[in-house]
């Protein structure tokens, strides 16, 4: 009888890589046509109306530029922490404080000048979030808690102190009693690039994505991060602080997340409702596992989630397709890609009996 | 990285090669919070949809589970580009987002459910819920034994706290010794945490459950530990048979085929519309074989009346929870009144937080 054999790779090629990714993404879109036809669907005819609803006009690239902003922030957010791996799932809740933290800078003083008030609340909301991160790295540190169930658990604290004010004390007195705060003044709304609906978060977002890069390839700081990621005892021998290290990631990562909810309640919503929290955060972690963790794949794959989310609402219009279906190919795409993982550091191949 | 590049460049082909839509007929588009699956509040909303489909030279469409602020932005205005010609919103949230679309695009026409913005371009409607809410309160209170009845709610909003108010009021008008218990669930559409709510107030002693919900979960609650229940926007008798009283349900087709010949013959203008039982957008459910005849003759007796006018809901002298007079005897709440309402009246244990 034949068995499998595993032998691990000694070397990997970019190609390989790239290679097993769309393998991955080819598997896992045909099992989305496949679902397609068992709902009596045309299958190839509806993957074409999918890519072409995301990415088949300027203003559909547009939409997943503005959906994958927040994503992307989130997403670099969390994958500093994964590169100490620090398991932070508080993305969530740190997006949450974020868009608290801005909508009160707002809320005190409407009245300040834009240059003054914009980069106070992205400041405020920096604080918020990496405050947020904070308090699990302390708890880990000191208390030696699972920071995924903490993380976890602050994320629905968050969401009630979200609600909270936009039920209580932040609510707009207009709004027939529904939970949302008063429009921002124009002041506090970020400005749109040029003629387009993207907003200047654009520009932080390639800014952190850079500075994501340049932490990792030339600091000394980043390179202690991945040593202590990759063998934390051998990391504690050579004498890096660990327990610093923790404090770090968690910090920057609570930072670019409340980024994040400083974007999207500034230049999206214009002001702060429950409806602000979309998942972004969740989203964020298996964006970042896609991308592998590094900054120009993470952009990618932020772009091209958002992408399936906008796309399934053009496949909903044109086919009448459950909601629930992007869910389902954003859960299979996760699957095949981080199980290709495997086949990108083995080989197998057929061993002959004996 | 190269193929990365082609692969959009072969996107970007596909799609603008194919773009291209022959506009004939009235093209509709109906905007859902919920999946249409919910047995509930959208289910309700894309019953009328269908009404509309069933239109000569009108073709519809709709996205579901759109959540409230910027995704609704995006979806309403990919309609308005797609060239839709009347779009409608589901949900409050809807609201401002639509409001923007509709400054962008003039010549379609947006409509609005539960709001009260409104734009040339930009109706909003509802409907009275709050006529049919007494009438199904009439039957949960004469029905109850240990005068405990059951509210499962979403939030504490001006147009549930009304539903609230206007069950209870029913259910006081059979049974002056009834009180309605209400738990907040937090959520529109959430089977699980609906129906765990709903056991929380049976487990309290009350054998009537009412609900605000967008999913039979409250019922299924119900039927399980053998009392009754109402259920809310369609009848949900097939969910828990043994349990169903009856449920106070939207009928939106009537409605939506009238607002889309009103486009089609260029007569539709902008307007506040919030018709009721009259209309029939508002309506009660068959009622269940328990119910007896007497109180099936009282109730559609009631019906009646509220549909001729005759008969107002919120009639003086109205009291609230600290017993403080809201509306005084012969005083009639105004609709702005209604659409503000953020306190319960007496009779009601629950807090409008």
């Amino acid at each position: 009888m034949y068995r499998f054999k595993i032998t691990k790779r000694q070397e990997t090629s970019i190609w390989h890589s790239c290679l097993i990714f769309f393998g991955a993404l080819a598997i896992s879109l045909s099992f989305g046509s496949i679902i397609l036809a068992l709902q009596g669907k045309p299958p190839i005819g509806g993957l074409t109306y999918l890519f072409k609803g995301a990415f088949g006009d300027l203003w559909a690239l547009e939409d997943c530029l503005i959906k994958g902003l927040p994503i992307f922030l989130c997403s670099i957010g969390v994958a500093i922490a994964f590169r100490l791996q620090v398991w932070n799932i508080g993305a969530e809740g740190q997006f949450a404080m974020g868009s608290i933290g801005a909508t009160w800078l707002a809320l005190v003083f409407p009245d300040q000048p834009q240059y003054l008030l914009l980069p106070g609340m992205m400041g405020a909301s920096m604080l918020a979030g990496a405050l947020w991160g904070l308090i699990p790295a302390l708890l880990k540190i000191r208390m030696r808690t699972n920071e995924i169930i903490v993380t976890l658990m602050m994320n629905y604290l968050a969401i009630y102190i979200l609600d909270y004010l936009v039920y209580g004390p932040w609510k707009d007195p207009t709004s027939f009693g529904f939970p949302m705060t008063a429009q921002f003044s124009p002041g506090a709304i970020l400005p749109m690039i040029g003629n387009t609906r993207l907003s200047l978060g654009l520009w932080l977002c390639i800014f952190f994505g850079i500075a994501y890069w340049v932490f990792f390839r030339f600091t000394r700081l980043g390179f202690e991060l991945k040593a202590s990621g990759e063998n934390m005892k051998a990391a504690k021998y050579a004498r890096i602080p660990y327990n610093t290290l923790v404090i770090l990631v968690m910090v920057m990562g609570g930072a670019l997340a409340g980024t994040a909810g400083f974007v999207e309640s500034s230049a999206n919503l214009n002001r702060l409702q429950p409806s602000i929290m979309a998942g972004y955060g969740y989203t964020a972690i298996v964006v970042a596992w896609i991308a592998r963790l590094n900054p120009l794949f993470i952009a990618l794959a932020s772009f091209l989630l958002a992408g399936l989310r906008v796309g399934v609402e053009h496949l909903q219009l044109d086919l009448q397709v459950p909601a629930a279906f992007g869910d389902i190919m954003e859960g299979l795409i996760l699957l095949t890609v981080l199980a290709s993982a495997f086949f990108e550091k083995y080989r197998i191949g057929l061993r002959k009996p004996a | 990285m190269k193929k990365i590049v082609m692969l959009f460049a072969i996107a970007a082909v596909i799609g603008f090669s194919t773009f291209s839509w022959a506009g004939k007929d009235l093209k509709v588009g109906f905007v859902y919070v919920s999946p249409i699956g919910d047995a509930g509040w959208s289910y309700a909303h894309n019953q009328g949809r269908l009404a509309v489909e069933g239109m000569d030279g009108v073709t519809t469409s709709f996205a579901e589970s759109v959540s409230e602020g910027p995704d609704s932005e995006r979806v309403i205005m990919n309609m308005a580009r797609r060239g839709y010609d009347i779009i409608f919103a589901t949900s409050f949230g809807y609201m401002d987002p639509m409001l923007k679309v509709a400054g962008k695009f003039p010549k379609t026409v947006f409509m609005h459910c539960s709001g009260y913005k409104q734009a040339k371009n930009m109706g909003n409607y509802f409907g009275r819920m709050y006529q049919a809410r007494y009438l199904s309160g009439m039957v949960a209170g004469a029905m109850s034994k240990t005068n405990k009845i059951g509210y499962v709610a979403a939030f504490p909003i001006p147009e549930v706290i009304r539903g609230i108010n206007a069950f209870t009021l029913g259910a006081q008008a059979v049974n002056p010794k009834v009180e309605v218990r209400v738990v907040w669930t937090k959520t529109w559409y959430d089977p699980a945490t609906e129906k765990e709510a709903a056991k929380s107030l049976l487990d309290v002693g009350a054998d009537v459950i009412a609900q605000h919900q967008d999913s039979p979960g409250p019922q299924e609650a119900a039927q399980e530990r053998g009392v009754y229940s109402v259920g809310y926007n369609s009848d949900m008798s097939g969910f828990a048979p043994k349990a169903h009283l009856t449920a106070p349900i939207w009928n939106w087709g009537p409605y939506y085929v009238d607002v889309v010949k009103q486009v089609r013959q260029g007569t539709w203008k902008s307007e506040a519309a919030w018709p009721g039982l009259a209309d029939g957008i508002v309506n009660l459910a068959p009622f269940g074989p328990m119910v007896p005849k007497k109180l099936q003759e009282r109730v559609l007796a009631k019906k009646a009346e509220i549909a001729q006018g005759k008969a107002k809901v919120f009639e003086g002298p109205i009291k609230d929870q600290q017993g403080k007079e809201r509306i005084a005897a012969g005083n009639v709440a105004t609709d702005k009144e209604l659409l503000g309402m953020t306190w319960f009246v007496d009779g009601v244990i629950g807090t409008t937080q």
